[in-house]
């Protein structure tokens, strides 16, 4: 009986101290998760429509680096904010012609696309560790900084339980705050305009789309091309609003983990969202509690775990969740086939 | 004489199209390399290709040193483009040799550790078994979840290698950290070290790299195992009506694969690295899946991939030097080998050739399976 009292009362002390770091948890979610939501927002449109993705890693990769590169070029010219915004705007671009290239592989030349996506994957790596090795390694001079996040004001921040949630949402830098609007944006569009009714017709049965006079290569081109631009904004993120800095490799696996939130959200724009939040919070909690500890027994358990431990969290956590949840969602059904043109070999 | 064209001309209808994507992979790599000579302080150089392409073929071939080096760096490739070839064999995409490698070397590194004093026939063989047990259980567990629950190897493989790098920091601090040294790694191998055959470095994982080739050829081509495992890779279906198991032949499949990888790490832990310390990088796995994909999944082929790639690596780092032209492109030459294999249309264009399809057909059924999606077969 001793044992179980105790395991409970150390599931109450964890409650309770949950529940005590949620101020210190709610203010780093969502830029923990924006990456990953607008990664998972590129391989919902991308899927939606038929084309296989796995070059979401790459991409914002490619991103990051030539976003900050602009931002790294310009600052002593324009001054640091204008950079920062021309760093936003090239990595968007960056990633819409990557888009374009994985479009134009999976679409008109009909590549494997699993093998398109690891090209894209392996180029990134290879290019931005180039240039960064070439360029921004010998200046020995750092980048355009990053942008200034927007502040709520303490009133607004201090109310009760509305307070932390509006921190959560709008106590964050542009391209954090922007994703709650997208994704409603692209909800709204995919399910609710012609625009999105064709490329849901185009990504389920892509032939019946081509009878009904739908341009099936089109349709996949435009979807692949936006949604590789919303990629190209998560890697604008993390080396212009995040970090301020570019490392090779940075991206460390956030392409992937938004497959996975993908996958999660059952390739629903919200859907995504919920699922970049979820890992998002899983790694906010690894953060917290390795600077906040809560006292007694509960404390000594949490120190017993190494910090690496809560570091590997959010990839454990995406095995498991994929484990979980593949099978009981259904892509769309053309998912990774690639159509071909009454007529056209 | 006929018949010696006859196998000239089928050696040319397979080999011609990885051939002709890497020339022009190199081609396209010589315009990034004058483009981007442009932001360095000697400025635009329109030899520098020729001069970097030089050393790189210098450091790799040019010296005893150089080819010894090539080996070396080509054997833990051979392994690994094994494991990811026989992945896709069976319609299976293991991105994770990196985190299976690494695996496999750190458990080569403890046993090694461990038998240290104990006689070299015993302990280089058991740390060497510890290695490939180690890689092997690492691929079992995203097969196993592949066969079972659909969860896409693509994702599982490249998580575990994220939490791989993690947990084995983790476990050389807190577990295994060899006293008396002033940084986290493991203990001396002592007698657990592969012995040097010729020179200053070639080693014993050299043959048994070789030995892999020929037997993972057997299993394929003699075995029903093999059989099961290209039959579920090129129709999972058929394979099921045809009373075969997918869900076995998947879960042996990604633990054979793992099992691979897990000797490339062993190999390059007893044969050259000698300890495992943090921050032990595997340029492996992804140079795996390019020797893999030129090779096209056949072992002999991935044989003479590795061979390439095993000297791009060993005469980069001379080109670096000589011409200051980063490494790292490398893996951009990689990249681009890998368009040209995946848009072959491309380089029937530029060479006006006919040749068979460079992409092996077993990939279809990676993306047919990617998220538990379109039954195989079906779709549109």
């Amino acid at each position: 009986m001793d044992a179980v009292g105790t395991v409970f009362r150390l599931i109450w002390e964890l409650g309770v101290y949950l529940y005590t770091v949620v101020p210190d948890l709610l203010p780093i979610i969502l830029a923990l998760a924006t990456p990953l939501a607008l990664g998972a927002l590129c391989g919902v449109l991308n899927e939606r429509s038929g084309v296989v993705n796995i070059g979401i890693e790459g991409i914002m990769l490619m991103a990051a680096f030539f976003g900050y590169l602009t931002g790294f070029a310009l600052h002593d010219a324009v001054g640091s904010g204008v950079s920062i915004a021309l760093g936003i705007l090239a990595a968007v671009f960056v990633g819409a012609l990557l888009g374009l290239v994985h479009a134009w592989l999976t679409v008109s030349v009909r590549a494997d696309q699993i093998i398109a996506g690891t090209m894209m994957n392996i180029a990134a790596f290879g290019v931005t560790g180039y240039l960064n090795r070439l360029i921004i390694t010998p200046s020995g001079r750092g980048g355009a900084g990053v942008i200034a996040p927007f502040h709520l004001p303490d009133a607004i921040a201090n109310l009760p339980f509305v307070g932390p949630i509006l921190v959560m949402f709008l106590d964050q830098g542009p391209i954090a705050m922007s994703v709650l609007f997208i994704v409603i944006a692209l909800q709204f569009a995919l399910f609710r305009t012609r625009w999105g009714l064709r490329t849901r017709a185009v990504g389920e049965h892509p032939k019946a789309a081509d009878t009904v006079g739908i341009d099936v290569y089109r349709q996949r081109y435009l979807n692949v091309i936006f949604g590789c631009a919303l990629a190209g904004l998560a890697g604008a993120f993390l080396t212009l609003e995040s970090t301020g800095s570019f490392q090779n490799g940075m991206t460390n696996g956030r392409g992937f983990i938004a497959l996975a939130a993908m996958i999660f959200g059952r390739w629903t724009p919200i859907g995504a969202l919920a699922g970049a939040l979820l890992f998002g919070t899983a790694t906010a909690l690894g953060v917290v509690v390795s600077i906040r500890i809560p006292e007694g027994d509960l404390g000594d358990i949490m120190r017993s775990i190494p910090s690496y431990w809560y570091a590997a969290l959010p990839y454990l956590m995406t095995i498991v969740i994929l484990a979980g949840v593949v099978g009981r969602s259904t892509p769309p059904a053309a998912d990774g086939v690639p159509y071909v043109k009454e007529g056209k070999g | 004489m006929s018949r010696l064209r006859r196998a000239a001309g089928r050696i040319w209808r397979v080999a011609s199209i990885p051939l002709l994507a890497i020339i022009l992979a190199f081609i396209v790599a010589a315009v990034v390399i004058v483009v981007s000579s442009v932001f360095t302080s000697t400025g635009l150089d329109v030899f520098l290709p020729l001069g970097a392409y030089g050393s790189l073929l210098a450091g790799a071939f040019g010296s005893g040193t150089g080819i010894s080096n090539t080996l070396v760096a080509a054997a833990p490739l051979i392994l690994g483009g094994l494991a990811v070839g026989l992945g896709f064999k069976a319609g299976l995409f293991n991105i994770g040799v990196a985190g299976q490698f690494l695996v496999g070397a750190f458990a080569a590194a403890v046993v090694g550790a461990r038998l240290a004093g104990a006689p070299g026939v015993i302990a280089a063989p058991v740390a060497l078994i510890a290695g490939a047990l180690g890689g092997a259980a690492f691929g079992f567990i995203p097969g196993f979840l592949k066969a079972r629950t659909g969860a896409h190897e693509v994702v599982t493989t490249i998580m575990l290698n994220n939490a791989a790098v993690l947990l084995l920091t983790w476990a050389v601090n807190d577990l295994v950290r060899a006293p008396g040294f002033s940084f986290p790694r493991t203990g001396d191998l002592g007698h657990s070290a592969l012995p040097i055959l010729l020179g200053r470095n070639v080693h014993l994982g050299i043959p048994i790299a070789v030995l892999a080739v020929f037997s993972v050829r057997w299993l394929l081509d003699r075995t029903t195992n093999g059989f099961e495992i290209r039959t579920v890779g090129q129709n999972p279906n058929a394979a099921r009506y045809a009373g075969m198991r997918p869900i076995f032949i998947t879960t042996l499949t990604m633990t054979l694969s793992g099992l691979l990888a897990g000797v490339a790490g062993a190999i390059q832990m007893l044969g050259v690295i000698g300890f495992y310390a943090p921050g032990i990088t595997a340029s492996v796995g992804f140079d795996s899946i390019a020797v893999a994909l030129l090779g096209r999944s056949d072992p002999i082929g991935i044989l003479f991939a590795a061979i390439l790639f095993g000297a791009f690596r060993a005469g980069a780092p001379l080109m670096q030097i000589e011409t200051s032209v980063p490494v790292e492109i490398i893996d951009i030459i990689q990249a681009l080998v890998i368009l040209f294999l995946a848009a072959d249309l491309i380089v029937r264009r530029v060479f006006r050739v006919r040749a068979a399809k460079p992409v092996i057909s077993e990939l279809a059924t990676v993306t047919r399976t990617w998220a538990g999606g379109a039954p195989p077969g079906g779709g549109a």
